[in-house]
């Protein structure tokens, strides 16, 4: 490894999840404290202030980029990702990328797999992303078909609850109760509707694939180590990755960060993985929170708690869908503390 | 490659595109001062040299530490610590232990026999300080350090003022006291012990001195006019604590001894006195809340069985019982008689009621000025009117506490160094505080603070072993690492790592960072995620 | 080397001598003996190296090719009918990135009503999708031309499309000359692509592009197209010296001397047409026929050279611009603008009619008595059309059209869905 990441101790505190924990050996320490990571995404990219898809990816490819010394290609559906790195003239991709449509980045991924196979290079591994419209809704077919055939393909879902690159419209990862502009906050069920959407990582263990993962930008090490992980399996793997979206969400740009982690402790977002299906692990809810603490700060939520009249039953009901979770996935357990 | 025009790329071209200009307000890197420092009756810069402990540089940590305070492994034990209570982390779990990790710096000091060496070259002044206890020493190591020529007098037959006869050897062994004062008479300062001084102005004229500091303390018991029998015994806790260290014999104390009073000094005799083999009760006249004791002396006495007769006034006293009245706490809060009377049986009565300062010798001075409250008014710079006369410590208007007189000392000797000078000590301006609303707390993981060991109680009560021991290594450096370094840039690469637009630059170890503005978009993750809150987002001018 | 082979089968051994490194396919009739055909070389071990993918869509069937392209991969997909709509976006999306894909379309009708024949409506469909098209018109120029195809599109880095008839084409079995290995490797060189995913050096493909750009974009794809109007003969030269036999080219012309009629189309209608352009001229007729085989590129010059001395053309063709008129007329009347012929189209041979040598010559002598309309439906049931019109006439909800002619031809009886 390069000098200059491995850092003598100089100060860190005990047990921190900065980014830098130089407590840990070397090797175990975040791809992202390290001045020789790859900024798979560079800067000058166009996502707004405070994007988290623009930080989820960079970890995730900068951690796959570590894992595989750089021999990756990416695949990228249309979607923000896409259009905030690549608008000519100019790419922020520091790796092999292709973009092609919206509906088929694990099918042309599963392209890029076969041609390395032909070509007799194998170590060169292939990522598919897109946003959660371009995963859950139309590429939701080649998505399939690449599970189902078990191409040697990581797909990674940046999540962000909503078609944001077309102007924050409803997808089938929308939660409950959102407002989004094809989901107003009018009427007697504002915003949309309870009992819809689909979840993916469960359909993807379905598939009874090698690895399934849920992750978040609030806890890089657990998503490096995932990502680590998936590059070291062969076969479909798949990554869902929470990412929120200052603007669709209406939330602060400096929240980003925060509200991944809120979505994580409310229980709302469950972290865990998969091996072939069954859950094999799960991230436990450090400090847990209502709900409440959540949806507050996002302006797509905003209709739950009008002036004087919080509507009371629909935050009830998203309360029940992170309780369910977190029986489910079994999150409120003693080792918490990570 | 002939690539197709448009539609494919090369790397790294967006950095063409400078995004800083979509910025409306901005990231700064501040330092703010942790509320331990803030606290610090002397003035340490504790997460300063907690930061060198945390890597195991227990020499630096140190060296950081006698920068501003000569005598750690006193302080590690004989401090009231007022740090741990504003410490950050004590909203969190348990504040950081900071005295155990200063005790243990101090005491690896003296086993390694550490000495400072780093003196600046003399000046050619002379400064006379009088009393020894921890304000003199104090001032006589700063002063020393700072070059100055250094003759320390005490009245006394040995060095330590009120940490020798005022604290107990089971809270200070005198092998740490004295291998603290031995380190500072190393570098240079002539003690001279039974030396009483009633004339300052003569002293300091006859043995050439620029300046003088005084600082002896407050050792004349107050007293209180209890009806009692002539053969009454009535002592009072400074005489008796300081017999404990000058007698050959310990103090006559009886079999059952009343400690009146409710402050730490009561606590120490009744301990003391238990510890001698007496039954040990303390008197206090308002509630336990109410005492000015420690809460932690006050449940350690108890532990070690003194009996607490709350809300109580001696109103009589014979030769083997004493009466008292019952008090209660009146609307204003104030204890109120009820004439309700109790009988208990006693011989000794020590009060322990407070001390007050011996001014006769400064009061006869030029411009000295004694204050209503029986102290010596002193200005900003610790100078009393009488000019290149300072006095600090027990002696003028403040809290009395070792930590306090330790702080005097230095507060007194940089002053007067810049007096000698001819220029006025411009302490440098202090950074705004780190409070706990400005940390971002869940990167610090649960690590509740280590213990230390407590002596057996039989041998509490029986001997004047130390009750609490030190930490070793690895519980000291753990101790170190729960710090938060609040306002303080711990180089924990959060900033780096999170900026979704790679716009901070790491400068290496022990170098922290740098934003790149040209790209900084001025979303404000850095700040919201900097776990010690040591990023500020400032509007952008326009 | 010859053989009596199934037209599919011969094709799947000319793309399996190419050597393609990734195929992948989803099921339609009529292109499944094709890809049936290489599944089961690259699972026997005849064709080595290369990834088969059975995929679920065809549109991921084509966007697996554009991985595999875009990696470097040379690359071949099927399709037919459905399935080129289906996959549409990635079509132009391969174009656009200027993927050297080959593939070959089974040209179907399509639906509603749903039908499996032949037609040439999938293509036309994709007409302006920026693949080089290219129609088979017997089974051998199939062969020969998948062969031209790569070479082709990996020289342009262009994707192309090789359009055989379904079923006339796919289903016949015929003797065919299979080229050898050694043949096909001489004429193809290794696929050296002009942009290609390596983490070695990597660049973005696909980037967004406004309108500051977009037209250059297009123009280039344009220009590329027109190269492809020169490379295509130099190729089929090339093949024919290499081969031994002529394939391919923009067109083809058939005894064109002093013919005042001329008779255009495209695919393997041409072969009865030039049956009864013998027949006619046997009987003193003067005319003669073009087989236009490079559709995308039009080639607008050679049309015109090759129709400048007659006096009448009529295009034949198998689709149907509705609301317009016939497709190729119109591109062949762009190419004829110049000049004072009147072009008339045939529309035949819709969702697999059959197109009789006997309706043809009836429809040519009525072309060269200058008596043809325009737009000519081949053997156009005017009986069913009018019933039909005159029912829905009469009442708004007069059932399905399609199973009302059925009826009326007494075709089923009663319903039967
Ligand atoms: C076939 C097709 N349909 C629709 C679109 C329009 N479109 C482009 S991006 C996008 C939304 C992307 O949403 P998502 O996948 O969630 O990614 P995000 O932008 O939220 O990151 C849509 C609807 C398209 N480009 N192609
Ligand atoms: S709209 Fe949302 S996802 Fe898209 S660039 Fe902005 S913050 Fe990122
Ligand atoms: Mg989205």
């Amino acid at each position: 490894m390069p000098n200059e990441t491995v850092q003598p101790i100089k100060f860190y505190q005990t047990g921190t999840l900065t980014v830098g924990n130089r407590l840990l050996d070397p090797e175990k320490r975040t791809v992202q404290a390290s001045g020789e990571r790859t900024n798979a995404i560079t800067s000058g990219h166009r996502a707004c202030q405070g994007c988290g898809e623009a930080l989820g990816a960079r970890y995730a490819l900068d951690a796959a980029m570590r894992a595989t010394g750089n021999r990756v290609v990416a695949v990228n559906a249309t979607g923000c990702l896409e259009v905030f790195t690549t608008p000519y003239p100019e790419t922020a991709w520091q790796l092999p990328w292709l973009h092609s449509l919206f509906g088929n980045a694990a099918a042309v991924a599963s392209g890029v797999a076969a041609a390395m196979r032909a070509k007799g290079r194998p170590e060169v591994r292939v990522i598919a992303q897109g946003g959660d419209g371009g995963t859950t809704d139309i590429g939701f077919g080649c998505l399939s078909g690449m599970f189902e055939r078990n191409d040697d393909v990581l797909y990674i879902c940046y999540d962000n609850e909503a078609y944001m690159n077309t102007g924050v419209q409803r997808s089938s990862a929308t939660p409950p109760a959102a407002r989004t502009a094809t989901t107003p906050a009018v009427g007697d069920k504002p915003g949309n509707v309870f009992g819809t959407g689909k979840n993916l990582p469960l359909i993807a263990m379905a598939h009874g694939i090698p690895y399934v993962a849920t992750a978040s930008v609030a806890d890089l090490r657990d998503l490096e180590a995932k990502v680590q992980k998936a590059m070291t399996i062969r076969g479909a793997r798949y990554i869902h990755v929470f990412v929120p979206c200052p603007l669709g969400w209406g939330s602060a740009s400096q929240d980003t960060i925060k509200l991944a982690r809120l979505a994580i402790e409310s229980g709302l977002f469950p972290v865990f993985e998969a091996e072939y299906g069954e859950v094999v692990r799960s991230r436990a809810i450090r400090r847990k929170v209502p709900v409440e603490d959540y949806l507050k700060p996002q302006r797509r939520f905003a209709h739950l708690f009008k002036a004087g009249k919080p509507d009371v039953d629909r935050i009830a009901r998203l309360q029940a869908v992170a309780d369910a979770n977190i029986k489910r996935f079994n999150l409120l357990r003693p080792d918490g503390d990570a | 490659m002939n690539k197709p025009f448009a539609i494919t790329l090369d790397v790294g071209s967006s950095l063409a595109n400078l995004t800083g200009s979509w910025r409306t307000s901005k990231p700064v890197y501040v330092d703010r001062i942790p509320p331990c420092n803030m606290t610090c009756p002397a003035g340490e810069d504790i997460q300063g040299w907690l930061y060198h402990a945390e890597s195991g540089d227990y020499r630096a940590a140190w060296e950081h530490l006698m920068r501003e305070n000569p005598l750690p492994a006193i302080m590690g034990r004989a401090c009231y610590h007022t740090c741990e209570s504003a410490c950050n982390r004590g909203q969190l779990d348990t504040a950081v232990s900071i005295h155990a990790v200063e005790r243990f710096l101090g005491d690896l000091a003296i086993k390694e026999g550490w000495l400072i060496t780093d003196k600046a070259p003399p000046t050619g002044k002379k400064v006379l300080v009088i009393g020894a206890g921890p304000s003199g020493l104090s001032a006589s190591y700063h002063l020393a350090r700072l070059g100055h020529a250094v003759t320390l007098c005490d009245a006394g037959p040995l060095p330590g003022g009120m940490m020798r006869f005022g604290i107990p050897k089971y809270r200070l062994p005198r092998e740490v006291l004295d291998a603290e004062i031995g380190r500072i008479v190393a570098l240079g300062v002539e003690l001279k012990l039974n030396t009483k001084i009633d004339d300052i102005p003569k002293a300091m004229k006859d043995g050439g001195y620029d300046a003088c500091f005084a600082a002896v303390g407050a050792h004349l018991a107050k007293r209180v006019d209890i009806p009692a029998p002539d053969a009454a015994r009535i002592l009072d806790a400074v005489s008796v604590l300081r017999h404990m260290e000058t007698g050959e014999e310990p103090p006559m104390l009886g079999r059952r001894v009343i400690v009146y009073g409710g402050g730490n000094t009561a606590m120490d005799v009744a301990r003391t006195a238990k510890r001698l083999g007496a039954e040990a009760m303390v008197v206090y006249r308002r509630t336990r809340e109410q005492m000015p004791a420690h809460d932690f002396e006050v449940r350690e006495a108890e532990e070690e069985g003194v009996v607490m007769h709350w809300l109580r006034t001696v109103k009589q006293v014979d030769e083997a019982s004493f009466t008292v009245e019952k008090m209660t706490i009146g609307a204003d809060g104030w204890p109120q008689p009820t004439g309700e009377f109790e009988t208990i049986e006693a011989d000794t009565l020590v009060l322990a009621l407070g001390q007050e300062v011996d001014t006769t010798v400064l009061s006869k001075i030029d411009g000295v000025k004694v204050t209503r409250d029986g102290t010596i008014q002193v200005d900003q710079g610790m100078m009393t009117g009488y000019p290149g006369l300072f006095a600090g410590g027990d002696m003028v208007p403040s809290d009395r506490t070792v930590t306090v007189a330790v702080g005097h000392g230095k507060k007194a000797a940089r002053n007067i160094d810049s007096w000698l000078k001819g220029a006025s000590f411009a302490p440098t301006p202090r950074h705004g505080l780190a409070t706990f609303e400005r940390l971002n707390p869940w990167y610090y993981t649960d690590a509740p603070k280590t213990v230390q060991p407590t002596l057996d109680i039989l041998r509490r009560r029986t001997s004047f072993e130390e009750i609490h021991s030190g930490l070793d290594e690895t519980n000291a450096l753990f101790e170190a690492r729960r710090c938060l370094s609040c306002g303080n840039c711990f180089e924990c690469d959060n900033c780096f790592g999170v900026c979704p637009d790679n716009a901070v630059i790491k400068l290496g170890p022990g170098k922290r960072f740098d934003f790149n503005y040209d790209f900084c978009k001025g979303c404000g993750i850095c700040a919201a995620e900097c776990p010690c809150g040591a990023i500020d987002m400032v509007p952008e001018e326009k | 080397m010859l053989k009596q082979i199934e037209g599919s089968q011969a094709m799947a051994e000319a793309i399996g001598l190419c050597r393609p490194e990734v195929i992948c396919a989803y099921p339609i009739t009529p292109q499944t003996h094709i890809v049936e055909g290489l599944g089961a070389m690259v699972k026997d071990g005849r064709l080595k190296g290369c990834e088969y993918l059975n995929v679920e869509s065809e549109f991921a069937a084509l966007s697996v090719a554009i991985g595999s392209s875009a990696a470097g991969a040379r690359t071949y997909t099927a399709t037919a009918s459905q399935g080129l709509l289906f996959m549409l976006e990635a079509v132009y999306n391969a174009s656009g990135l200027g993927l050297p894909i080959v593939m070959t379309l089974g040209n179907r009708a399509i639906g509603a009503p749903i039908n499996i024949w032949n037609d040439h409506s999938d293509a036309m469909a994709a007409r302006d999708a920026g693949w080089i098209m290219l129609f088979a018109e017997s089974n051998q120029e199939a062969v020969d031309l998948h062969i031209q195809a790569f070479r082709l599109a990996e020289e342009l880095s262009v994707p192309v499309m090789v359009c055989v008839d379904g079923f006339i084409l796919t289903h016949a079995v015929e003797r065919l000359d299979i080229p050898s290995q050694e043949q096909v490797d001489a004429f193809l060189p290794p696929f050296e692509p002009v942009q290609v995913l390596d983490p070695a050096d990597p660049i973005s493909i696909g980037a967004m592009v406004g309108p500051e750009a977009f037209t250059e974009v297009r123009y280039l794809a344009h220009h590329k197209q027109m190269t492809a109007l020169d490379r295509i003969p130099e190729l089929a030269a090339d093949f024919a010296a290499a081969f031994g036999r002529e394939a391919g080219g923009l067109l083809k012309s058939y005894r064109l001397d002093d013919a005042e009629t001329v008779v255009l189309a495209m695919g393997s209608v041409m072969g009865t047409i030039k049956d009864v352009i013998d027949d006619m001229r046997a009987d003193g007729a003067r005319i003669g026929g073009v087989s236009l085989c490079s559709f995308r590129p039009f080639p607008i010059g050679p049309v015109r050279e090759a129709l400048q001395n007659a006096k009448r053309v009529v295009v034949v063709e198998k689709d149907l611009a509705v609301g317009l008129g016939g497709v190729v007329a119109a591109n062949v009347r762009m190419a004829m603008r110049v000049f004072d012929v009147p072009v008339c189209t045939v529309i035949a041979g819709l969702g697999g009619r059959s197109i009789p040598k006997t309706s043809l010559r009836r429809t040519f002598e009525a072309a060269a008595r200058n008596e043809l309309e325009g737009l000519h439906f081949l053997d156009l049931n005017w009986d069913v059309v009018n019933r039909e019109l005159e029912r829905a006439g009469e009442k708004r909800r007069s059932g399905p059209v399609a199973e009302n002619i059925l009826k009326d031809l007494g075709l089923i009886m009663h319903k039967v869905m």
